[in-house]
């Protein structure tokens, strides 16, 4: 065969040129599919829940019956699911940022000790929310809780503590969502120039005021990466507050961190299956769960915009 | 006899199992340059790097024998690596002017070091006016000083970081293989800016190019190995090598 002839299009390469064209079909409707159940799901929700929107509905509480149009709101829950996703970003993000700056700046990374924490990390990662929301119960709870009642209210029957609170369903989705923050600022931390940190360390700054003054602040957009992942899971979890923190019903607002409180995903399971007559709660259901979507849009597009916010600011003054 | 600025006695270095560094016994002379120079591999970076002791940031790196510099062995156990790099600064292959301003690249050094009452913007505006223009780079920058300093061209970018060391008033410059990333003007410029940095500080610089050590140097250490071959003016170590290992060195038999 003559060296031309092998650029010629044979009968094998034919046959490459048809798989191409089935991988690269297949490819696109895979892309297509994802896109059409997106926007059925959207396009459902926006189609029937818009009705139900009102401005009485996102900013009046609940009766008792929940499940009458024209009783219901939903300021409550947006309340609690708001407050709960804002303290676990208040907890989450400094001790996520703290590991990980440990794992990447101290620990030797051939060390026995730094394997460990990795593999740990991985696994936290895959275990499933209600399992966390049964570590919530025991550990914040029952192990936490109860002791802070025994030292602080010995007195008190009722336990002030232990018991699902605002603060414990927050920090149980802050240990859910660690491993996010922990792996997205450790590549943020990776992916600094290691000339950086010599050029500090070499002009006689100490490895504290190298990390604080030099490494943090270039990885901050990183770090806030990991802070906007930890927040979309978080918005939407139900699970991991069934036992932690998330109420049936309030009649009032939570007014401290050891009330419970309402929240959104937790009133659209709620709605869906304690309703005496669904046909007639479809409405309100179909109205939360489209201000469930978009609360957390609107979490993380305020994320997105602090970190853009961020970027803009160090390249300018930077 | 001139003074000395950098003495080592049986220094040597090891990475884990490797030993990059043999028995450097050396004297270094205040106020001149002194350029390292052997194959990829031969040390002189390890050596260099040894003189402010960053080699340290990598935990498997074990290092005996001494160094001297001002009298003091830094080795020691008392001594403070915050002092010792504040009077050994480094400049480094790529241009590494850290993610900040102009301005405060140059004033990095006072502000992590200074005592408050040092830290007024009087004496810290002075000590940057004077820093840029020891490098060439005041006329150029003087209304720029709030630009971030990695949208300098690169050959600016070398003269910041050399800039930068001086507020802290260094006995010794460290220089590994400063002109790499420059190109031909670029070279050039820093030579001429180590050339009238002479006297004032001791300068080490670690190059791959001989005819930059020949150029740019006083002194000149050949290194092989891991040892020192032969450390002699630069003049008389590429007209005379008395090793014949530099002598083939220099020819280009290797390398």
């Amino acid at each position: 065969m003559t060296l031309h002839g092998r650029w010629e299009v044979g009968g094998g390469s034919r046959r490459g040129a048809a798989w191409s064209v089935l991988f690269t079909g297949a490819t696109g409707l895979a892309t297509a599919l994802i896109l059409a159940m997106l926007a059925v799901i959207l396009v459902n929700v926006a189609w029937h829940g818009w009705p139900a929107l009102s401005w009485r509905f996102v900013t009046a509480g609940t009766e008792a019956d929940m499940f009458e149009v024209g009783k219901a709101g939903v300021f409550p829950m947006i309340f609690g699911t708001t407050a709960r996703v804002i303290l676990m970003t208040l907890f989450v993000i400094p001790v996520g940022v703290t590991t990980a700056i440990y794992l990447h700046e101290y620990a030797h990374t051939t060390s026995v000790l730094t394997r460990v924490i990795r593999t740990a990390v991985a696994n936290l990662a895959g275990v499933p929310s209600i399992v966390f929301g049964l570590f919530g119960l025991g550990f914040f709870i029952h192990f936490l809780g109860d002791r802070l009642d025994l030292v602080l209210h010995p007195d008190n029957p009722k336990p002030i503590w232990g018991k699902p609170a605002l603060l414990w369903a927050s920090l149980t989705l802050a240990v859910m969502t660690l491993p996010v923050v922990i792996v997205a600022t450790e590549e943020a931390l990776r992916g600094l120039s290691p000339g950086l940190r010599e050029a500090s360390l070499a002009l006689g700054a100490t490895k504290l005021q190298t990390i604080w003054q030099i490494v943090l602040p270039n990885a901050l957009p990183g770090i806030l990466t990991g802070g906007i992942l930890a927040v979309s899971r978080a918005a939407g979890e139900v699970a991991p507050l069934l036992f932690t923190g998330a109420a049936y019903y309030m009649a009032e607002l939570p007014r401290s961190l050891t009330d419970q409180f309402m929240d959104l995903g937790y009133h659209v399971f709620v709605l869906s299956t304690q309703s005496p007559n669904l046909e007639q709660t479809r409405p309100i259901l179909y109205g939360t769960v489209l201000v469930l979507l978009l609360l957390t849009f609107a979490l993380n597009a305020t994320a997105i915009l602090v970190r853009a916010r961020m970027r803009r600011r160090q390249r300018a003054a930077g | 006899m001139m003074d000395l600025s950098i003495t080592t006695r049986d220094l040597n270095l090891w990475y884990a199992k490797f030993q990059a560094l043999r028995q450097v016994s050396v004297e270094i002379k205040h106020g001149l340059i002194t350029s390292l120079i052997g194959p990829s591999g031969c040390g002189k970076t390890t050596l260099l790097r040894c003189f402010n002791r960053v080699n340290e940031r990598y935990g498997y790196v074990t290092t005996t024998g001494e160094i001297r510099i001002l009298g003091k062995n830094i080795y020691d156990p008392d001594v403070s690596l915050v002092e010792l790099r504040k009077s050994v600064g480094m400049v480094f292959q790529r241009p590494n002017p850290l993610p900040l301003s102009v301005y405060e690249n140059v004033v990095f050094g006072l502000r992590i070091h200074g005592e408050r009452h040092e830290l007024e913007r009087a004496r810290l505006d002075e000590a940057v006016e004077k820093a840029l223009s020891e490098v060439g780079l005041w006329d150029d920058l003087k209304d720029r000083l709030d630009t971030k300093a990695s949208t300098l061209q690169l050959e600016q970018q070398q003269k910041l970081c050399i800039a930068r060391l001086l507020p802290l008033k260094p006995e010794v410059i460290l220089l590994d293989e400063p002109c790499s990333a420059l190109d031909v003007d670029g070279t050039r410029a820093i030579e001429e800016l180590l050339f009238s940095l002479k006297g004032r500080y001791t300068m080490l610089i670690v190059t791959h190019n001989m005819a930059q050590a020949r150029r740019a140097s006083d002194e000149c250490l050949y290194m092989l190995l891991g040892e020192i071959v032969e450390h002699r003016r630069t003049e008389d170590l590429f007209l005379h090598p008395q090793d014949p290992r530099t002598a083939e060195y220099i020819e280009g038999r290797y390398g």
